[in-house]
């Protein structure tokens, strides 16, 4: 099952090869993974996509747990959460599609942040499978580049990590 | 006062009490080993070859409970000692390793001697530094010795760039270290304690199954009352043995791959495992599968969470340091009215008694060619069962765990996890340098002896009088007896040839050399090289070169499907 696993480590220098390092050591499967500091910047929040069985996942915590920069660990599918990632695609927007484009944007509550002549870029944050579904709704062959950051997702309500 | 990098570093190890630092010189550690130099409180062992300054250091870790401690430069000085680090961070054994590194401003830069030791060493240690700068030598000091010792032990690599050893700051040791990431539990959650009792008591056929944990936790008083109060059958690990003593009636021998046929018979067979301090290795439980056919209740006592249901799921787990865990499980046990069933309990050991009665570890001996099975009980008789052994990795392992009946905790020295040949030698160094008036025996092969034979050098600097228990087979016994068992016969590449005369070899490092080729002349052999209380011993004993380590459960097979001397 894809599990959705939010971690704080300290913020130095290897904390973030140690994490990557384990994954394929131990031979998990990394769908997605970000990082960044918080807002204290002793600490950087993670937030890792994967998947695999209870059993495999368990591990996956524990592991995780286990390393010495890493502060807490709280997989994210045990309660109710929300998931956001950002994607910023570079569309080829001339003609009858310039139209089309902007007004599939709107429909997906997408910002056109960048204009050119030839071009469109697009932000757009949600879930996952909305961002997949945007991709779907756009004519394939005028996309000229997507980014992605991956899920970043925290607990609903009274959910924290801390340290 | 401000001091040097250098300086502050073994300010450190002092501070700690590190009587032994195992090292080789080198550019990048030179204001180190400068320092080193200028005091005499922390006594350097210059090894032949920085994997050897590794296990040395290992073996003084194992045979005491302090954290070893090796010194190495940067580059090649690092990727030799990196076997060695594996090697301890396989079997979690408590160690701080420092290496050099190029300055900082070079890093990056490939520069002489610069490979990225972090990096390098990432997985196989259980955390590592590079420290750039000065001021934080003793901090990270304090932190390495105490990530090295607590929890699950392991080796820590402290990385100094050279010129962060060159430059000065103010010093002060920490008193205490906290790391707000890392603490380790070590009192189990009294309600699974309790639960775990009710379990053992509720049991008709309940079994022991102890590892190093139990070593590492220096446990094996608490885990001996328990096993005798519940009256059940207590087997080890490879890395247990002597956690439970082996000449105790309760005791069933090592249990796995090469176990006895009543532990594995046991471990399978039983209602409810008590397992503590283990890891169910798959040298130990075979194939996972065919263990889960039988339905039994587990109890899982380890400091490491992870450790727990990694393989096998258990039922009742419990984090903690085995000590204080096995206290609180006998202080609930003595406070229960409730007694082991005692019908049963008669029943599971009559059973017991039956496999063992297949006298598993019976051998033919022979007067025309020396078994090695006999040196090794010839060794324990002689040594009254009271030396340290250490061992290198092969079919003399094996026969030295199966014979050398080890009744304490910390005397038995060999590498489980990574099984790393050349181990023996180097880890004997280290035990010697521990207990410098005891007996130490390395029990090794042809093969392996010669990946670290250079350090016959060392323990002649040293005066290290280790006798060296050679069973010599001219093969790569273990490798050809699965070639014999797996691959037909063919012993593609398995052979010994071009040996070295071994007794010459130990003459020119100035040692003792004494080749032994008939039975009859095995204890006269032995009797004089332990006689030779000063000298450095090395045995050479040409040993049956087609004897089988028996028995074998082969690898991927379940516990009782296990091949026996005789059938074969
Ligand atoms: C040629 C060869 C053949 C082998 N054949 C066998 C065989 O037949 N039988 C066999 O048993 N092994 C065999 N081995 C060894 C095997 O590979 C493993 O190394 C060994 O079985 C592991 O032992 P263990 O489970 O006791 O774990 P260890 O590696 O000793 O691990 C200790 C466990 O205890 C935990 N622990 C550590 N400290 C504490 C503490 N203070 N409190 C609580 N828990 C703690 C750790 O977290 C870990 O889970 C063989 C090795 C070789 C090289
Ligand atoms: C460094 C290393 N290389 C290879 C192996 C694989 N291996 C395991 S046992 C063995 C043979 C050891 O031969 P020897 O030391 O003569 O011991 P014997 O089995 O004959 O008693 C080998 C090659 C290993 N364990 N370690
Ligand atoms: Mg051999």
């Amino acid at each position: 099952m894809r599990h959705i696993i939010s971690l704080l480590m300290e913020n130095e220098a290897g904390a973030l090869s140690r994490v990557a390092g384990l994954f394929s050591a131990r031979g998990y499967n990394i769908e997605s993974l970000n990082v960044a500091p918080t807002e204290d910047p002793t600490m950087s929040r993670m937030t890792i996509v994967t998947s695999g069985s209870d059993e495999v996942i368990e591990q996956i915590n524990k592991q995780l747990n286990k390393l010495v920069d890493v502060v807490s660990v709280m997989d994210l599918n045990d309660g109710d959460h929300i998931e956001r990632e950002l994607m910023l695609v570079k569309v080829h927007a001339m003609g009858e599609a310039r139209e089309e484009l902007k007004r599939i944007a709107d429909i997906f509550r997408g910002r056109i942040i960048d204009v050119s002549d030839k071009t469109y870029t697009i932000e757009l944050t949600g879930s996952g499978s909305k961002l997949d579904s945007f991709l779907q709704a756009i004519d394939h062959s005028l996309i000229l580049e997507t980014v992605r950051t991956g899920a970043s997702g925290i607990g609903r309500g009274d959910r924290i990590l801390k340290l | 006062m401000e001091l040097t990098g250098a300086e502050i570093t073994i300010r450190c190890l002092q501070e700690e009490g590190v009587e032994y630092v195992f090292g080789y010189p080198g550019g990048a550690v030179l204001f180190i080993y400068d320092e080193l130099f200028k005091q005499e409180q922390v006594k350097h062992v210059l090894v032949r070859h920085e994997q050897a300054a590794v296990h040395a250091a290992d073996g003084y870790a194992r045979s005491t409970d302090k954290v070893g401690v090796a010194l190495v430069t940067s580059g090649p000085g690092v990727t030799n000692a990196v076997t060695g680090i594996a090697t301890a961070y396989m079997d979690s054994i408590p160690m701080v390793v420092i290496s050099g590194q190029v300055p900082t401003s070079y890093i990056g830069e490939d520069a002489f001697q610069e490979v990225d030791t972090v990096g390098i060493t990432r997985p196989c240690v259980k955390h590592n530094f590079l420290v750039k700068d000065v001021r934080d030598i003793a901090s990270t000091m304090k932190k390495a010795f105490y990530l090295a010792k607590s929890g699950r032990p392991g080796p820590v690599l402290v990385d100094i760039p050279k010129d962060v050893s060159q430059q000065k700051a103010e010093y002060s040791y920490p008193a205490t270290v906290n790391i707000r990431s890392y603490n380790p539990q070590t009192h189990g959650d009294i309600g699974q304690i309790k639960r775990a009792a009710q379990l053992l008591l509720e049991a008709k056929r309940p079994m022991v199954y102890a590892g190093g944990g139990v070593v590492l936790s220096d446990a094996s008083k608490q885990l001996t009352e328990l096993v005798r109060l519940l009256g059940v059958p207590c087997t080890n690990t490879l890395m247990g043995l002597g956690g439970y003593p082996a000449d105790d009636k309760q005791f069933v021998g090592m249990l796995g791959m090469h176990g006895t046929y009543e532990a594995n018979l046991g471990m399978q067979n039983c209602d409810v495992l008590l397992a503590v301090g283990a890891r169910f290795d798959d040298r130990v439980i075979g194939n996972v599968g065919h263990f889960n056919s039988v339905p039994r209740k587990i109890i899982h006592i380890d400091i490491d969470p992870a450790s727990i249901s990694k393989r096998v799921k258990v039922d009742v787990p419990i984090v903690g340091d085995v000590a204080h865990v096995l206290a609180d499980l006998l202080s609930v046990l003595n406070s229960s009215k409730q007694k082991p069933d005692a019908a049963a309990l008669k029943d599971w050991w009559k059973q017991i008694e039956e496999w063992r009665s297949a006298n598993s570890l019976a051998y033919k001996n022979s007067s025309e060619v020396i078994k090695p099975q006999y040196v090794i009980e010839q060794l324990h008789r002689l040594t009254h069962g009271d030396a340290f052994v250490t061992s290198d990795v092969g079919q003399h392992q094996m026969w030295a765990a199966q014979y050398y009946k080890f009744n304490h905790p910390r005397r038995w020295i060999n590498s489980g996890g990574l099984g790393t040949m050349g181990f023996g030698l180097p880890a004997a160094m280290g035990v010697q340098l521990a207990h410098p008036g005891a007996t130490v025996a390395c029990v090794t092969g042809e093969g392996s002896i010669q990946m670290n034979i250079q350090e016959l050098s060392t323990c002649k600097q040293y005066q290290l009088p280790i006798k060296i228990i050679a069973l010599n087979n001219r093969y790569l016994g273990m490798v050809r007896q699965w070639q014999e068992f797996f691959h037909g016969n063919r012993y593609s590449h398995s052979y010994m040839d071009a040996l070295p005369d071994f007794v010459k070899l130990a003459e020119a490092y100035g040692h003792v050399g004494i080749l032994v080729e008939k039975p009859s002349d095995v204890e006269g052999a032995l009797k004089e090289a332990f006689a030779r209380k000063d000298d450095l011993v090395f045995l050479d004993f040409r040993t049956d070169m087609t004897e089988n380590v028996y028995p074998m459960v082969p690898g991927g097979k379940g516990l009782s499907e296990v091949i026996l001397a005789e059938d074969l």
